[in-house]
């Protein structure tokens, strides 16, 4: 931590001619930035009296906090779970490439795997700052295997486990050391669930609910002794009943502990979630609502056939399927085509959708005071925007980190 | 004693905001020669201040050897508060502008000592030069700045209990609660202000006032004669 003496000669750089997103509204407002964070101009003038070292005229573009991806198991041909010798070069390919989606920090996630893929990759991928290198690793997400048979998914059969014989020490033995780990995703129907949700939310682990049949009751409990996110809601999960709607109504749910209410997951590519489901979520919580990719390692490839793992997989613009069917493989929408088609499927305020990206994935994590907002405080991770909400640079830590190649002089 | 009558606030604005700007480019200031500016808080001046920064965002107008001096600041109100006279001229013109941080002053409301702080706010004028053109506000009632009608012709910056009209007048911008006006400020004398070489105040009377519906300009020069 730098010393008052040292701070007072760093250079201030200041950000005009844009509009800003704090407290909630777009305003008009100049954007100051000193050593990585943003800064108050107005003690600066007053107590410092103090000038910006440097201006950078924005041309009337929207200045947003970095989005925060928490779901994304891959991209550009890399697969988080896989056990490769090198992990750490494909999460920082990954990590460099989500930059000019406006995407400033992540959580890399790995599917239902056995626990030697655990042990082997968990180790190397650290937390780590963002930069020019790339997005922040905020901690991986550890989707499985603690997960429903009947709601798998795409998730192998025959490493799906229970933690019924010894509870947190299954999670440990199948892990390994948590260090790393920031959201595990299980279902609340599991047999000992609670213990396990109570200890791994007294460690700072975020517990998501999802590949799972629970009812709604199973699904307050499980929020009472900890839980607090909806993995990619209406997928892998009962569908709403109108007598149990099942973990759906979490969002609408009386009894969930004062004061607390649930995230959860929307993946808003155009085609996992129909809008009018995503309007009736949206309409319901807009306050939870965190926009994640759940992008597979064809995200960022080009159109046609690639061949990733031990899977054939076709890419037609935004959607990706098995080779030769109809299925679906997994999402390929970046991140700001999320949150365009967020926006334009609910109708909701160009703030809401930009939060949806940024400042709720934060307040899920806990990182609000630094992440997802453009107080004064946080960190200066923020992406430029136009008015269609394209991206056209990212910052992190103040720093220019991507730029559109129209930007480019 | 010039007593100037305009219909509208945005036209009364925009004259006092091209007179500021004429004196100061006529005075052509220069780093061996600030133009020194009183300047007051309040909703009357809000016009003015968003025409002088269109001159400045113009190009017209420069406050980079301009020095400023505010009237008045409010006692143990926190510097950051958005009520506070800091915050005001931050948000309503400093922000905007270029003009210099250590070229503004304003009375530091949480000195631990107030006298000291009025009596060093006097020197810093004195050394600045004096001021060239104070500009200030005329209250309901017919106060200026902090100085109640009746106080002394010949008073200096101080500290000053404020009337109950004030207080209650303050109220919708503490949310209603009485408990959460400040009590006290610290003001520029009505000395100090006649010090000036020329002093501007706009007044926005209320109509029991011989059912005045506009603004007027009120231009002092040097006399006491306030008679109209």
């Amino acid at each position: 931590m730098r010393g008052g003496q040292d701070e007072a000669r760093s250079p201030v750089l200041q950000f005009t001619n844009c509009r800003i997103l704090r407290g909630r509204a777009l305003l008009r407002e100049d954007l100051w930035v000193r050593e990585g964070r943003i800064v108050d101009p107005e003690k600066l003038f007053f107590e410092e009296r103090r000038v910006a070292d440097e201006q950078r005229d924005c041309g009337g573009c929207i200045l947003a906090p970095g989005f925060i991806d928490v779901q994304i198991n891959g991209g550009f041909g890399v697969d988080f779970s896989q056990a490769a010798e090198d992990v750490g070069s494909g999460v920082a390919l990954v990590a460099r490439r989500i930059l000019s989606h406006g995407v400033t920090s992540f959580c890399p996630t790995l599917v239902t795997s056995p626990p030697e893929v655990y042990h082997k990759v968990l180790p190397q991928i650290p937390v780590k700052s963002g930069g020019p290198h790339g997005a922040g690793v905020l901690g991986v997400h550890l989707e499985g295997p603690f997960i429903s048979r009947e709601k798998r998914g795409a998730h192998p059969e025959a490493h799906l486990r229970s933690f019924e014989a010894n509870a947190f020490h299954d999670v440990l033995a199948t892990y390994g050391p948590l260090d790393n780990v920031r959201i595990v995703t299980l279902a609340p129907e599991l047999g000992r669930s609670r213990e396990v949700i109570r200890a791994l939310a007294a460690r700072g682990i975020c517990v998501s609910l999802g590949h799972s049949v629970a009812d709604l009751q199973a699904a307050e409990e499980a929020v009472q002794c900890g839980a607090t996110f909806i993995t990619h809601l209406f997928n892998a999960m009962l569908p709403f009943h109108h007598r149990d709607p099942g973990i759906v109504g979490l969002l609408t749910s009386d009894r969930l502990p004062p004061g607390r209410h649930i995230f959860y997951g929307m993946i808003a590519d155009g085609t996992h979630t129909n809008p009018a489901a995503l309007r009736i979520a949206h309409r319901a919580h807009p306050q939870g609502l965190v926009l994640v990719t759940d992008a597979v390692p064809a995200l960022g490839l080009g159109n046609g056939r690639h061949t990733l793992g031990q899977q054939e997989v076709e890419v037609d613009g935004l959607t990706a399927y098995v080779a030769g069917t109809k299925t679906l493989s997994g999402s390929i929408a970046p991140m700001d085509v999320c949150v365009r088609h967020f926006l334009q499927a609910t109708g909701c305020s160009v703030e809401l959708a930009l939060e949806a990206a940024s400042l709720h994935p934060a307040q899920l994590l806990g990182l609000e005071k630094r992440k997802g907002t453009l107080d004064f405080g946080a960190d200066a991770d923020f992406v430029v925007l136009d008015d269609s909400l394209h991206v056209r640079a990212t910052y992190i830590s103040g720093e220019l980190v991507w730029q559109a190649e129209e930007a480019r002089q | 004693m010039k007593l100037i009558i305009l219909d509208h606030y945005s036209q009364a604005s925009e004259w006092a905001a091209k007179y500021i700007r004429n004196r100061i480019i006529q005075f052509n200031p220069g780093p061996d020669k600030y133009f020194t500016l009183g300047l007051p808080t309040g909703s009357t001046p809000i016009g003015c201040y968003k025409k002088l920064i269109e001159y400045c965002k113009n190009g017209d107008l420069s406050f980079r050897y301009v020095k400023t001096f505010n009237m008045d600041e409010y006692v143990g109100l926190p510097r950051d508060h958005p009520e506070s006279y800091h915050s005001f001229m931050w948000n309503n013109f400093f922000k905007h502008i270029d003009i210099l941080p250590e070229n503004t002053h304003i009375l530091d409301g949480n000195a631990p000592d107030l006298q000291a702080e009025c009596d060093a706010f006097e020197a810093k004028i004195k050394a600045a030069g004096g001021i060239e053109l104070f500009v200030g506000g005329i209250g309901p009632d017919g106060h200026i700045a902090f100085n109640e009608p009746g106080s002394s012709l010949v008073s200096r910056t101080r500290v000053k209990t404020l009337a109950m009209d004030t207080i209650l007048a303050n109220a919708r911008f503490f949310d209603g609660d009485l408990t959460k006006v400040p009590t006290m400020a610290l003001t520029v004398g009505v000395g100090t202000l006649m010090d000036a070489r020329e002093v501007r105040a706009h007044g926005l009377p209320r109509p029991s006032l011989g059912g005045w519906t506009c603004l007027s300009v009120i231009n002092y020069t040097g006399t006491t004669d306030n008679t109209y």
